[in-house]
């Protein structure tokens, strides 16, 4: 049985069909990354991985067993901006979790469990670098810094499956290149499976084992609504040449130019 | 020379052009005092400062001959402790209910709409009701600065609390939080500041109906001896007494903004006020 199983998963919002009949399984251990042209239900998609949205049509399998429709422990997720609690510090932000697990009633810890968590707290934010901010609040961090502290955040759970939300798209590029090597070295040291949405496709090819492109395949002029988005592209990273790289690139081009034709035609 | 709207004054200059004002008030005061005075000296209206000063002598320098209290501080003793208690309670209602409106969709559907409702009567409507169920003693005017100002606080912490980013609430529940602890560790702590600037803005009201309870039931308070002296024409004992109310109003205010960015200071860099 595979990992997760993605069976004939439709997302409708009354008569406009934002995703059809996406069929997929994904084993442990696999990174997938998501491009698309936007308004193509990348974000849907990953938030039906999260529990936040449910599917219209069949389901998202994890482990044989349907994905509960509300954001769970088994999920982690690390957004483009808000990931992390700006009225605690690095370390309470990590410490976090635990204290809630540990804690139902007063979500927090003390003594020797409080120590205890404060340990694999400051292990895990060593992992990410941030060892040298352990007692900064969010807004004295660099943006990098910040999704550094919400992957540690994420990670401590040990989440079965990642979610990256366009983690490091407000991020320099310098900057991102880092995060790149974190996220690549966090994932083979942890085994994970990871989703992660971009909008830069060099991103995708770099970092993946496989890549999903989003798109649609017809798009009915009078009627743009009645199609939704399939996975058109489902590449293994590493084996794509250049010309593949910009028949996709321009072909996610079109879909956007056909939109904004079809939104001015309005 | 650059464009008006970029030219900023030193520390010096906007201290002068900040007292500006002030000066040319006193100024204006004292001029127009003089002149009445001059024709009359028994004027009262405008009294001069010599007047202001016996006044506040009399008032809080010398037990009262009647009760041998000291009025002034006693009228400012009671009214802050009226103000205080209104305040203090009104502030702890509307926390909790703007958490629980604010974090739980069914508590907001059953209540706020109720909430609405009430923060549209007009409290000064309702005072003669104050004063029948609950007497004309101290209960009354507290529970007129706590229906004048709840409802607004009530519903200003539930916007707050609905304003906490979506993310956040997702991200503690991939952390395993339950409902309670999310309240308890998520909005609590970061409402909680947002709860002190909403009670600096409530203040003024608060003032108003603390005024307006006193003006028209009391023995004691600020609010009453400027309502008791209206009738002698004492404007030498009014002026100082609003003006000192002010002042009280000034330093509450100084005080709760340094507390908050003494125990919030993530709140003040984040949101770049101060």
């Amino acid at each position: 049985m595979s990992y997760i199983k993605i069976d004939k998963l439709w997302k409708r919002y009354g008569d406009t069909v934002v995703l059809e009949d996406l069929n997929k399984t994904v084993e442990r251990g696999e990174f997938i990354t998501i491009v698309g042209a936007s308004g193509c239900g990348k974000t849907t998609f990953l938030k039906m991985l999260l529990g936040t949205e449910s599917p219209t049509g069949g389901a998202i399998l994890l482990d044989g067993i349907p994905l509960v429709a509300e954001p769970s422990e088994e999920r982690g997720i690390v957004f483009q901006r808000y990931s992390v609690f700006p009225h605690m510090t690095a370390l309470e932000n990590v410490m976090l979790s635990l204290e809630f697990e540990q804690s139902p009633l007063l979500a927090r810890l003390f003594g020797g469990a409080r120590k205890k968590a404060r340990q694999t707290a400051k292990d895990m934010l060593e992992a990410v670098g941030l060892e040298q901010a352990l007692h900064k609040y969010p807004h004295e961090l660099s943006g990098g810094m910040q999704q550094r502290l919400a992957i540690a955040q994420s990670l401590i759970k040990q989440p079965r499956i990642l979610l990256l939300d366009e983690p490091f798209g407000a991020l320099d590029p310098g900057i991102r290149k880092d995060m790149h090597e974190l996220v690549l070295k966090l994932w083979r040291e942890l085994n994970l499976t990871v989703f992660m949405i971009t909008h830069d496709i060099q991103e995708g090819f770099y970092l993946g084992t496989r890549l999903w492109v989003f798109d649609k395949e017809r798009i009915d002029p009078h009627a743009p609504e009645a199609y939704g988005a399939k996975i058109t592209y489902d590449l293994p990273v590493g084996q794509t040449d250049d010309a593949l790289l910009q028949r996709i690139d321009q072909s996610l081009n079109q879909t956007e130019q056909k939109k904004e034709t079809l939104h001015h035609g309005q | 020379m650059k464009r008006l709207i970029n030219q900023e004054p030193n520390r010096v200059a906007r201290w002068l052009l900040g007292l500006l004002p002030f000066l040319l008030l006193l100024a204006l005061y004292v001029g127009a005092s003089n002149a009445r005075l001059a024709e009359n000296p028994n004027d009262k209206l405008l009294p001069s400062f010599d007047s202001f000063g016996s006044a506040i002598e009399r008032l809080a320098f010398e037990p009262s001959r009647r009760t041998g209290e000291y009025l002034f501080w006693q009228d400012t003793l009671s009214s802050l402790q009226r103000l205080g208690i209104g305040v203090a309670l009104s502030a702890s209602f509307a926390l909790a209910f703007g958490v629980l409106t604010g974090a739980i969709p069914y508590v907001r559907a059953n209540l706020s709409p109720l909430m609405t409702a009430v923060s549209l009567v007009p409290p000064m409507a309702i005072l003669p009701i104050l004063f029948i169920v609950f007497g004309l003693g101290e209960l009354a005017k507290v529970m007129l600065i706590i229906i004048g100002i709840a409802p607004f606080l009530c519903r200003d912490l539930q916007q707050r609390v609905m304003e906490i980013p979506d993310e956040q609430l997702i991200k503690a529940q991939t952390l395993g939080a339950s409902s309670w602890q999310i309240i308890q560790r998520v909005i609590l702590p970061q409402i909680l500041p947002r709860l002190i600037t909403s009670v600096r803005l409530s203040l003024g009201s608060a003032w108003l109906f603390l005024i307006a309870a006193e003006a028209i039931a009391s023995t004691d308070g600020l609010g009453y001896r400027i309502f008791l002296v209206r009738r002698y024409l004492s404007m030498d004992v009014i002026l100082p007494y609003v003006v000192w109310i002010t002042i009280l109003a000034f330093f509450i205010d100084l005080l709760l903004r340094l507390l908050s960015r003494r125990c919030f200071p993530w709140f003040h860099a984040q949101t770049g006020n101060n």
